[in-house]
């Protein structure tokens, strides 16, 4: 009884969750647009490309959610196809620039003419057109994942060990796309962009349909993952996070469940990168900073493992909170801040902002008469069959 | 007539006057050269250079070398030339009488490239016979650099007189250089020379025969080919030898590094991503001792580490039971929040420091008998490095010795192996555990003392490690020792012979990859614990 109650009221939640975002994703252009500037209720532009790229990290989140908080795999490299993701777009907004860089080289991008490449390198090869750039975003930080976790989910790394494992990743990463001679813009990264399908980067129109494109990327991720987790497969997964070895006995392919999911999240991880990098307007190798990775990590944990909006929501508050903390008079204390959120967190609210929630509400209503339970009940009764598809 | 007499008065009293200006320059060879750099030309500097050092005078090195540093002043109006001491008296160059001021009208005598690398062989032959040894070496290593000919016959003189075993030889390889770039050397010399740089078989013979150009005896040009093959080839062996050097060297970092993790990642299963700012803690309580000794008790500067190791350990090591019995010890069973948990105390850590010791890097200094390097063969080997590995392997003896026979050690391994069945024989795990936690932070605090004599001071001092020390663990195996050892050395050997081949960031890249490829093979690490803890 008490697992279907937690899932109509997260059920219930997810439905206001969804309500909001698409709110935001719907009023917040509208108002930077319509209604003039100044004006009490407008959006500025600034904060539009802010919201935009807390929605982005949203999309990160829940990614990781679905891996963490669903099959107990804590990947410390999810920015790697975060950024991965990024650089693919990155890569098709710089060949958008054309003749309009500072060398006015139709093919190569500056930094290429810059450090005297002859010709494009076949990394870069079909990124001027939107379609190509589209499916490497999905395909690269999909197939790097799936390459990973093949390898690391067959040979049964698990734990810490496939933690300290992603981590290395993306600090292999780190160090390879500092290079120079990587061709992907070194330290500086790849900026500068003009514009995106035929349309200004910096416009506000485009500023705004960026933000309602991830609000809807958002959307489109919550329900994937809500798919997933309420399949079958998903109670498989958390039966592997849970008891892995038992899931492997009673027969299922673990590292086959896992893989699917890995692949999956970040292939996800990476369209949050692609959405990110016109409206922040710069990708650069610190992306893959390993610090970065973990910071994503507790976003999920401060607003609750394991229950997608709070994964969302986590991100956004923390996100929040460090521009807030971060520009004015207590940007010094803002390490101490995040610091004692990561310890605080874990120690007291393992469950998170969302998790703790859910178990207090379901505490309340346990404490209810019978004749209300009973009534819950029946209605769980309902809802069951549907949770059986 | 009275015009002719006029003019021929004038004459004479002309040449005399000339006569008796001209008077000391024609007082004798030394004396003629030296008033040549009054002239302010380049060739009659170099001509005076070359007639001074020959000429054997003993002021012709107070000369020289003053030319060298620019104390040689020359007054263009009375040709003078005066030699200014760095204690600030001057002496007349020519007679070597102490002068009370030079005149303003003096300036220092201006040199060249070419001039100076006269200079520089007029030195050398000059102190080829100087008392001191070290002076007199050094004075055959640079002409055996310069081998200018008019170098050859002060050589050959003080290879005569030679009694140092060491001098005698730079001596010879210096004759042979000479003689190699002669002209009018006979063919046979030339052969003996190359056979001499042949033997001292180091990168300057190797630019030496290189550079001795075509218009050799077809013997010679072969002989020299030969030669320069079997110096690349000792080389080769040399480079192979530094590169370990240099593993080992790193590796002795990683392992310092590392090996307080493995504790308290091995015996406890604890993933503390802080362990870098135990590291940093260390380093900054070896700043603060050095900071008291330099203001209170400078006469203690060389001690200033042996103070630093026990501080930083004890500093460290109470940071460590402090972190376990107020975060830690909460999260046991849970590694992935500990390894959060941990990670939020890194950033607070880092900022304390910041905030108290400010963000840029602080100077620690190294003791006199950490400075300097020694040769070895064709390799140089630093001190501080040196010592670094013998206090690494000093450290992991001692810290072998206490898991093996001491009665905390005993317990940590039975923790280590069964946790529930050391419970049950009355061990107090978490006692045990802080106590542990407490080892592995302190042994971090001691790595930092060493790593601040070879690494910057900063607050990001420890995560420039964390990464590194967490791929030996893991490569090396956890709960072993031996494991830490070799996969520190592996790595950092690795690394080295890498680096010259791809070049330091895509080495670092290939050894990461090669890292996670290795976890898929062996998941435990290079040597796993065998047994019912592997599933715990």
């Amino acid at each position: 009884m008490t697992p279907h109650m937690l899932t109509r009221s997260l059920d219930r939640g997810a439905a206001i969750f969804l309500m909001i975002v698409a709110a935001c994703g719907i009023l917040i252009p509208l108002s930077n647009l319509l209604l003039p500037a100044g004006s009490a209720l407008q959006v500025p532009t600034y904060l539009v490309a802010l919201w935009g790229k807390y929605v982005c990290y949203a999309i990160l989140a829940l990614s990781i959610d679905l891996i963490w908080g669903y099959c107990g795999i804590l990947s410390l490299g999810h920015g790697a196809f975060f950024a991965l993701g990024g650089y693919a777009m990155g890569m098709y907004l710089m060949r958008q620039i054309g003749t309009r860089g500072v060398y006015g080289n139709p093919i190569l991008p500056d930094f290429m003419v810059f450090l005297n490449y002859s010709k494009l390198p076949w990394t870069w090869y079909g990124f001027d057109m939107f379609w190509f750039a589209a499916l490497m975003v999905l395909v690269v930080p999909g197939l790097l994942a799936f390459c990973f976790g093949w390898l690391a989910f067959r040979s049964r790394v698990t734990g810490v060990y496939l933690s300290i494992i992603t981590q290395a990743m993306t600090y292999a990463l780190l160090l390879a796309f500092f290079r120079n001679d990587f061709g992907f813009g070194g330290n500086n990264g790849l900026t500068d962009f003009k514009d995106i399908l035929g349309f200004n980067v910096q416009a506000e129109g485009t500023r705004a349909a960026l933000f309602a494109l991830s609000c809807l990327a958002l959307i489109v991720s919550f329900l994937i993952c809500r798919a997933v987790v309420s399949s079958k497969l998903g109670k498989v997964l958390i039966a592997i996070r849970d008891a892995e070895s038992r899931s492997r006995f009673l027969g299922y392919r673990v590292e086959s469940y896992k893989l699917f999911v890995f692949t999956l999240s970040a292939c996800m991880a990476g369209v949050a990168g692609a959405l990110y990098v016109p409206q922040v307007g710069i990708i650069n190798p610190s992306e893959f900073a390993p610090g970065n990775s973990i910071e994503a990590v507790i976003w999920v944990a401060v607003g609750g493992r394991g229950t997608l909006v709070g994964a969302a929501l986590g991100a956004i508050v923390v996100n929040y909170a460090k521009t807030f903390f971060t520009s004015g008079v207590l940007a010094p204390y803002w390490l101490f801040m995040l610091g004692a959120m990561f310890i605080l967190v874990t120690l007291l609210l393992p469950r998170g902002i969302v998790g703790t929630f859910n178990a207090w509400r379901e505490q309340a209503r346990e404490r209810r008469p019978a004749a209300t339970t009973a009534s819950a009940a029946a209605e769980d009764g309902i809802t069951e069959p549907k949770m059986a598809e | 007539m009275p015009s002719k007499l006029t003019a021929r008065l004038a004459s004479l009293v002309l040449s005399l006057f000339l006569i008796a200006f001209a008077l000391p320059a024609f007082a004798g060879p030394f004396e003629d050269a030296v008033a040549k750099f009054a002239n302010d030309d380049f060739s009659d500097t170099d001509e005076a250079i070359g007639a001074i050092a020959s000429s054997g005078n003993k002021l012709a090195f107070p000369i020289i070398s003053a030319l060298q540093d620019d104390r040689l002043m020359a007054d263009p109006d009375t040709k003078k030339v005066y030699v200014t001491g760095t204690d600030g008296k001057s002496i007349d160059a020519a007679t070597g009488e102490p002068v009370a001021s030079v005149p303003d009208s003096a300036s220092a005598v201006r040199l060249n490239n070419r001039l100076r690398r006269s200079v520089d062989a007029a030195i050398g032959s000059l102190t080829l016979q100087s008392p001191d040894l070290g002076a007199r070496l050094q004075a055959a290593q640079s002409v055996f650099k310069s081998h200018e000919e008019t170098a050859l016959e002060p050589v050959e003189s003080a290879l005569a007189k030679e009694t140092n075993k060491s001098v005698k030889a730079a001596l010879g390889d210096a004759r042979a250089a000479i003689l190699l770039f002669k002209s009018d050397a006979t063919e046979v010399q030339k052969l003996e020379a190359v056979a001499t740089i042949k033997a001292r078989g180091d990168q300057e013979a190797l630019a030496l025969l290189s550079d001795i150009g075509t218009d050799q005896p077809a013997s010679v040009a072969k002989a020299a080919t030969s030669a320069i093959g079997s110096i690349q080839n000792s080389l080769a062996v040399w480079s192979t030898v530094q590169n370990a050097w240099y593993g080992l060297s790193l590796g002795s970092v990683l392992l310092l590094a590392a090996i307080g993790l493995a504790i308290t990642f091995g015996v406890m299963g604890v993933i503390n991503m802080a362990h870098g700012e135990m590291v940093m803690i260390g380093a900054y309580t070896t700043f603060v001792v050095q900071e008291v000794i330099r203001t209170r008790y400078p006469a203690l500067f060389d001690y200033s580490l042996l103070i630093a190791v026990p501080l930083a350990f004890l500093v460290a090591g109470a940071i460590g039971v402090l972190i376990e019995r107020s975060i830690i010890r909460f999260l046991y069973g849970r590694p992935l929040e500990t390894l959060l948990a941990t990670w939020g105390l890194s950033l607070v850590l880092q900022q304390a420091v910041r905030t108290m010791f400010g963000p840029t890097n602080r100077e620690v200094g190294n003791p006199s008998w950490m400075s300097g390097a020694f040769e070895l063969g064709q390799i140089t080997i630093t001190y501080n490095r040196l010592w670094i590995l013998c206090f690494t392997l000093a450290v992991f003896v001692i810290l072998l010795a206490m898991l093996r026979y001491t009665a905390l050690g005993l317990e940590m391994r039975a923790v280590t192996q069964n946790r529930r069945m050391a419970a049950s024989m009355g061990i107090a795990t978490s006692r045990v555990d802080a106590l542990t936690f407490g080892l592995g932070s302190g042994i971090a605090g001691i790595a930092g003392v060493a790593l601040s004599q070879i690494d910057n001071v900063s607050p990001n001092l420890g995560q420039s490690y964390i990464i590194d020390s967490f791929m030996v663990v893991v490569f090396g195996g956890v709960g072993n020792l031996w494991g830490t050892l070799v996969g520190a050395f592996t790595l950092g050997i690795a690394n080295k012979f890498l680096e010259p081949v791809a070049g330091a960031v895509l080495g670092k890249i290939a050894i990461l990859v090669l890292i996670i490829l290795f976890i898929q093979k062996r998941p435990r690490g290079l040597f796993a614990l065998k047994g019912r803890a592997v599933e715990a």
